[in-house]
């Protein structure tokens, strides 16, 4: 057993708002420069949708993550020969345009313009070459469903959805989407890292975050094509690759990624996680439906003495250890079963998790009046009992979280379900009859763990939501400058040059 | 000093000890700078062609001359026969034409792409210029002097051993026609433009990509460790 730890985040989709406060925190912080101005290291995308980059998920086209073979798993975008071969042109780079031109526009014309009959307005310039451009598409262009027929109808997570319900999804009383706010997954078996021809991306040992060397990148771009959820980035003006760097200058300072902090939703937890590094290969080489599964193994219990012992062995202390046993994402995903990683089957193990969320009955219109699409009799435990009634389908969520797997997302759903029910009984009802605790028991759970799910869900303090290890970084400091205090009140980390394009 | 001993002897070392010390330099203590500066993601198309039949193109040409350099007698005995001969001299003339190729649809496109333009530099100008003048030259070279494949060996591979075994004879250049000296000046100058160029990516072929494990992990503690040890070490040997 090689306990090693991991920065999770954990994303309650149920309760997102898709307000986007989360992706310009990050852009102010950082991507708020030339070069940089196209990249949404956190993006939210409306889902059933295509996303950001435009069709992200076609991995016949762009060619990211791991594929299964009867050796054992290879990335999907290149052989080591082959990668030395597609230097000069790699095939699977998405373009430009298929994130989207970045834009601004002249405000100066604003003040300058000559006087005349009509308001000046400012016309958009491409942020690259400066000039006028027409704004074709953006990060979320397809927000809230607009221009669904082009962008919600071609999901290829609808994959293996009937016409029927596709059809339905769209009609304007039963249409249905939710958010998918997303970053770099901070992978176990980060497909950019093994894609990279210079070796100059890696993954932190103590806390998993993976990072680009920029003094070690040669923009052979191939981490980009290689990166299943297409979190690498090129900047187009410095020539290096950048990608999510899961703000770790804050966590090491005891404070929340950007994205997580602002989250105006607060669906953001974040929390250590200990897994066994000798089972990553095992986990990876799964099928796609035992990928789910064979994830969640490996996630260790950080009360288990001997995952304690082990943990201590590998040089984890125990501000570390006694962080795993109070980490939210910990609950969520081994004790309560209800967070699920996006699209398991691209096999980089992605270690940020999300919930799944809910979606109301379909119902129709008639005579002016919504019917909803279940009996009367069962109304009161709506969904719980007909999961197929609900307006997201489950194939649809299984598609996108669980390599197909549906039964994964069937019990998360009822679970949540079930706090629901029980919650809404206890408070307005007042009392918990038969029924409710049958159906307590059909979700598989307890009176307890819905109280604890309940609280963790709708009363979490930032306490509760961020738990953040001790990372002594005056440790390091020591170490490094002998003073601890040596560096005081210096600021900036990393380079001493700025960061600008070679000739 | 004559423009021979200019050209052929002074300009040879100095380019080598700039193109060796500069990439040297700049590799270690300005690696931010050094990129391959990719301009994909701004233009793929005209990219796809140009890129991919120069890049080939010229690996194979320098390959070939490299091979003349350090194993002439290859060549000797290979075109021992008159059809051997043409066959290799056509092939290098058809790589380098395609090399052309592709260099034209590369300066086309840096021409003509705004989006690639914005972020070319006077130094990639430089490069294109070069690269173009030492690809004509040589193609010149076949076609006026043929054929080079089997007297290059003579009369220019004593020459560049004379540089390398620090024994330099320039007066084995001064009879060779003007083409054949302003090709080998052209590389001096190529020499020199190495370092402070993106021409610097060449050394940064990722060859150990071939060996090396997929997976890369760093820990921050082992280093930290390491250096408190380093520092303790010393403290104690009452260095530093
Ligand atoms: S999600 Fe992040 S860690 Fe995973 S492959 Fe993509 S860039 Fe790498
Ligand atoms: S800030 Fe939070 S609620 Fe708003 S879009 Fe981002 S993740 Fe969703």
């Amino acid at each position: 057993m090689d306990v090693r730890a991991h920065m999770s985040m954990l994303f309650h989709l149920d309760k997102c708002i898709g307000c986007h406060t989360c992706s310009v925190a990050c852009k102010n912080l950082w991507t708020d420069r030339k070069g940089a101005e196209y990249m949404w290291w956190n993006n939210v995308e409306t889902r059933p949708g295509t996303g950001y980059p435009t069709g992200w998920e076609d991995q016949e086209h762009y060619r990211g993550g791991w594929e299964k073979n009867w050796l054992g798993i290879d990335l999907k975008v290149h052989t080591r020969t082959k990668a030395l071969a597609n230097l000069f042109y790699n095939p699977a780079l998405p373009e430009l345009d298929d994130y989207y031109e970045p834009f601004t526009f002249r405000y100066e014309d604003l003040f300058n313009a000559p006087e005349g009959k009509h308001q000046p307005t400012a016309i958009p310039i491409s942020a690259v070459t400066e000039e006028p451009i027409d704004i074709k598409s953006g990060p979320n262009w397809d927000d809230d469903l607009s221009g669904s027929p082009i962008y919600a109808a071609n999901d290829p997570n609808l994959e293996g959805v009937s016409e029927e319900v596709r059809q339905q999804m769209g009609e304007i009383e039963r249409v249905v989407f939710n958010y998918l706010p997303r970053i770099c997954n901070h992978c176990l078996n980060p497909a950019c890292v093994a894609a990279c021809p210079s070796g100059a991306i890696y993954k932190r040992g103590e806390d998993g975050v993976v990072l680009v060397n920029e003094d070690k990148c040669r923009a052979w771009r191939m981490c980009i094509s290689a990166c299943p959820y297409k979190k690498v980035y090129y900047n187009w003006s410095t020539g290096k690759s950048e990608k999510c760097i899961l703000c770790f200058p804050r966590m090491e300072t005891g404070q929340a990624p950007a994205c997580a902090h602002s989250c105006v939703g607060r669906i953001r937890y974040m929390g250590v996680l200990l897994y066994d590094a000798d089972l990553i290969q095992w986990a990876a080489e799964g099928s796609d439906e035992e990928m789910f599964d064979r994830q969640k193994e490996i996630i260790l219990d950080p009360f288990d003495p001997a995952v304690i012992e082990a943990a201590k062995a590998n040089g984890i202390d125990d501000g570390w250890i006694d962080s795993a046993q109070k980490s939210p994402i910990y609950k969520f995903v081994k004790v309560w079963n209800m967070a699920v990683p996006l699209h398991a089957e691209y096999r980089t193990l992605a270690m940020m998790y999300y919930i799944p969320p809910l979606s109301p009955v379909v119902s129709t219109i008639e005579e002016g009046l919504v019917r909803l699409d279940i009996a009367r009799e069962q109304i009161d435990f709506e969904l719980f009992n007909s999961l197929e009634k609900a307006r997201l389908p489950i194939q649809y969520l299984a598609n996108l979280f669980s390599g197909g797997n549906e039964e994964v997302i069937e019990k998360i759903l009822r679970k949540m379900l079930a706090v629901r029910i029980y919650k809404r009984r206890e408070s307005v009802e007042g009392v918990i009859d038969d029924a409710t605790m049958a159906m307590v028991e059909a979700a598989d759970t307890t009176p307890e763990e819905i109280e604890a799910i309940y609280r963790m869900t709708t009363l979490p303090t930032i306490a509760d939501r961020f738990v953040f290890p001790p990372y002594h970084r005056e440790m390091a400091a020591e170490a490094i400058f002998g003073d601890p205090l040596a560096r005081k009140g210096d600021t900036g980390l990393g380079y001493t040059k700025p960061p600008k394009r070679g000739a | 000093m004559s423009w021979n001993t200019i050209l052929f002897v002074v300009a040879p070392y100095v380019a080598i000890v700039l193109a060796v010390g500069g990439t040297m330099y700049r590799t270690r203590r300005e690696a931010f700078s050094v990129s391959s500066l990719s301009t994909q993601l701004l233009e793929h198309r005209k990219l796809f062609w140009g890129s991919f039949a120069f890049h080939w193109g010229i690996l194979a040409i320098l390959t070939a001359h490299f091979l003349a350099l350090i194993m002439p007698v290859i060549f000797d005995i290979w075109n021992g026969s008159q059809m051997r001969l043409f066959i290799l001299e056509i092939t290098g003339f058809a790589l380098a034409a395609w090399a052309l190729g592709g260099m034209l649809i590369l300066i086309y496109r840096r021409l003509t792409s705004k989006r690639v333009q914005v972020v070319t530099t006077k130094m990639d100008v430089v490069v294109l210029v070069l690269v173009l003048a030492q690809i004509v030259t040589g193609m010149w070279i076949a076609l006026g002097y043929r054929f080079g494949s089997f007297w290059g060996t003579n009369v220019f591979v004593p020459y560049v051993w004379s540089l390398i075994t620090l024994r330099p004879r320039p007066e084995l250049v001064a009879p060779l026609p003007f083409v054949l000296q302003l090709h080998a000046s052209l590389f001096w100058a190529f020499l020199i433009a190495f370092p402070f160029s993106r021409l610097v990516h060449i050394v940064t072929l990722p060859l150990p990509y071939l060996v090396r494990p997929w997976q890369k992990v760093v820990w921050v503690r082992r280093d930290r460790e390491f250096v408190a040890k380093e520092k303790k070490d010393r403290a104690s040997a009452g260095i530093g």
